[in-house]
């Protein structure tokens, strides 16, 4: 069960992590993929690179993690790298989720699309690409979700004002 | 498990099912030999709420559909970033109006484990018994409108009946009949009035006959079970792969829920089944719903039982509006309150996700902190959204009027789906 394996202080890197974690699913399957780890109030949280994305949910898919729960973005404007993507990813045999992140640079917004793996992300990734402005290259159907075809401008944004441009 | 093979094609975007229309000539209509491209929504009656859907059909049968979203959207997930903590818990209450408690939960779960809370046994067995209550209140006009759009108008009085008992009961323990913010950050906002425990005893003792009623009315009419059975199939790999939840991926055969998988607020304590099914069709999701909504009443039984007595907030002075006793005796609990409505209350940096199982199937909220009082970002994931995507996989090659049930029996929200 979780708790056997997961403590509840929290643990930062990854060397920390994988000697913390040895025989977890998720942490073996990115044991040369993850850039970063972290172990916080109870939730494992992997980052890796953004070329690997694609690599790594195939790694995780086999490792157990076969539900894709969502994808959304955090803007962290004006710091950089200003994006982070936050993968949320359910093992139904672990009952347990973890979350893969990357970060992406401002001026360069883009990354693979997950959906040749996971077809659930379609609506997520053409959410993230309409209220954030992130790019998924090799999405079949990259439109606006929520906002109007026309709109102007990405409406999470941490530049975008509340209460719009008018 | 079997590995999961992903659905030949993912779902098309509107203007494929009009381009894709314009190449075919093949189709099998006796009148004529060309698809055509219809559209319906947003305001059509059983879409329950805005939900467009452009679809393709071939004489009666749906060659390809594409469902068109965001008319209901309000950015709630941008207005969340300009609140405080606590004053996001009524904007939760919007998102799945059926289920607002449920809302109030989730949120509130995921800003507890950011704060380190220790949420009181009594508040815990209080969500209990209101999530599940919620249930019954989602459950029962998921069943009026889904029995109303087959044509079995009746229903719908006798379900809204039950509902407005719910209703009132909401009413007495939080002073609203929907939008009732009543679950709040470290517990929950008010002491149950006397004798609204045995209100809820006097419905829940009810409420079993009452559901009998539905199924006298439903179960054994020819048209209900030819409307129903075999329709809307859905494989137990297209579902894994399209991300539904709730009682759809369970009427496919996998036994998940989080209430009892990944126990919150104190469910592991409560004794339930899991109703799971592996028809995959509306009929299984018909009746794994109709069994969920007695197994609630078995949870809130157990609630009523076994309510511990004590706080029904967390001991938590710095995040906690103080006792108005208290607040007008003690100086220090004034300068709480005034410190609390005024600035908020500053949460430690850090992200959380949270999932509870809500009416309609799992639901997440990712909430973000910067150390400030005001959330950084606030995503929720609610099953209707990925549940949609599924409905092409559902409608494809059956009839039109087939869709209008599979719309029924995934149960969406358009509040939940666009925010």
């Amino acid at each position: 069960m979780a708790e056997a394996i997961f403590g509840a202080e929290a643990i930062f890197g990854t060397a920390a992590v994988f000697e913390k974690f040895p025989d977890e699913p998720a942490v073996k399957a990115l044991a040369s993929l993850a850039t970063d780890a972290k172990y916080d109030r109870d939730e494992l949280t992997l980052t890796v690179a953004r070329e690997s994305v694609v690599a790594a949910c195939q790694a995780l898919r086999e490792a157990g993690y076969i539900f894709f729960e969502d994808v959304t973005a955090v803007d962290w404007y004006p710091s950089e790298p200003r994006f982070q993507l936050s993968y949320s990813l359910l093992s139904f045999k672990l009952k347990r989720r973890v979350r893969l992140v990357v970060r992406l640079a401002g001026d360069d917004a883009s990354i693979d699309s997950i959906t040749p793996i996971w077809p659930a992300a379609n609506f997520y990734e053409r959410e993230v690409f309409d209220l954030f402005g992130i790019h998924f290259g090799g999405h079949p159907n990259l439109r606006r979700i929520m906002m109007p075809e026309d709109w102007e401008g990405h409406p999470l944004r941490k530049d975008y004002p509340v209460e719009g441009y008018r | 498990m079997a590995p999961i093979a992903a659905p030949d094609q993912i779902n098309p975007g509107i203007e494929d099912v009009v381009a894709d229309s314009e190449r075919r000539h093949h189709g099998n209509d006796p009148v004529s030999d060309q698809t055509m491209v219809i559209n319906m929504g947003p305001q059509h009656p059983s879409t329950h709420g805005v939900l467009r859907l452009v679809l393709e059909i071939d004489g009666e049968t749906v060659v390809s559909l594409a469902p068109d979203i965001g008319y209901l959207h309000t950015g709630i997930e941008k207005t969340c970033e300009a609140k405080f903590y606590q004053q996001v818990v009524p904007l939760t209450d919007r998102i799945d109006y059926l289920a607002p408690m449920i809302n109030n939960t989730a949120y509130a779960l995921a800003v507890e484990k950011l704060l380190g809370l220790e949420i009181p046994p009594k508040a815990q067995w209080l969500r209990v018994l209101f999530n599940e209550l919620m249930r019954i209140n989602s459950h029962l006009v998921w069943l009026g409108t889904h029995a109303m759009d087959i044509g079995a108008l009746t229903v719908f009085l006798y379900c809204f009946r039950e509902r407005e008992q719910l209703l009132r009961i909401f009413e007495a323990v939080s002073g609203q009949r929907m939008m009732t913010s009543y679950i709040r950050i470290g517990g929950v906002s008010l002491e149950p009035p006397i004798g609204l425990f045995d209100d809820i005893r006097a419905f829940l003792a009810d409420f079993p006959s009452k559901i009998d009623q539905y199924e006298g009315m439903l179960q054994n009419n020819p048209i209900w079970i030819q409307r129903l059975k075999g329709v809307g199939y859905i494989s137990p790999e297209d579902a894994i792969a399209l991300g539904v939840t709730g009682p759809p991926l369970r009427a496919a055969g996998i036994d998940f829920d989080v209430r009892r998988d990944m126990p919150y607020s104190s469910y592991e304590k409560f004794q339930f089944n899991v109703p799971v099914s592996t028809d995959s069709d509306v009929w299984a999701r018909y009746i794994l719903r109709m069994q969920e909504m007695r197994e609630s009443i078995k949870i809130c039984l157990q609630a009523l039982d076994g309510m511990p007595e004590g706080r029904i907030v967390a001991d938590s002075p710095k995040v906690i509006l103080p006792d108005r006793e208290q607040m007008k005796t003690q100086m220090e609990s004034l300068i709480h309150h005034f410190k609390i409505v005024t600035e908020g209350f500053a949460v430690p940096a850090g992200e959380a996700t949270s999932s509870v199982e809500a009416g309609h199937g799992m639901m997440n909220y990712y909430v973000v902190s910067d150390g400030t009082a005001k959330p950084y970002r606030v995503h929720m994931r609610n099953a209707d959204f990925a549940n949609l995507q599924a409905l092409e996989t559902m409608c494809k090659g059956r009839l039109l009027a087939d869709v209008v049930a599979v719309i029924g029996s995934i149960d969406i929200v358009l509040g939940a789906i666009d925010r």
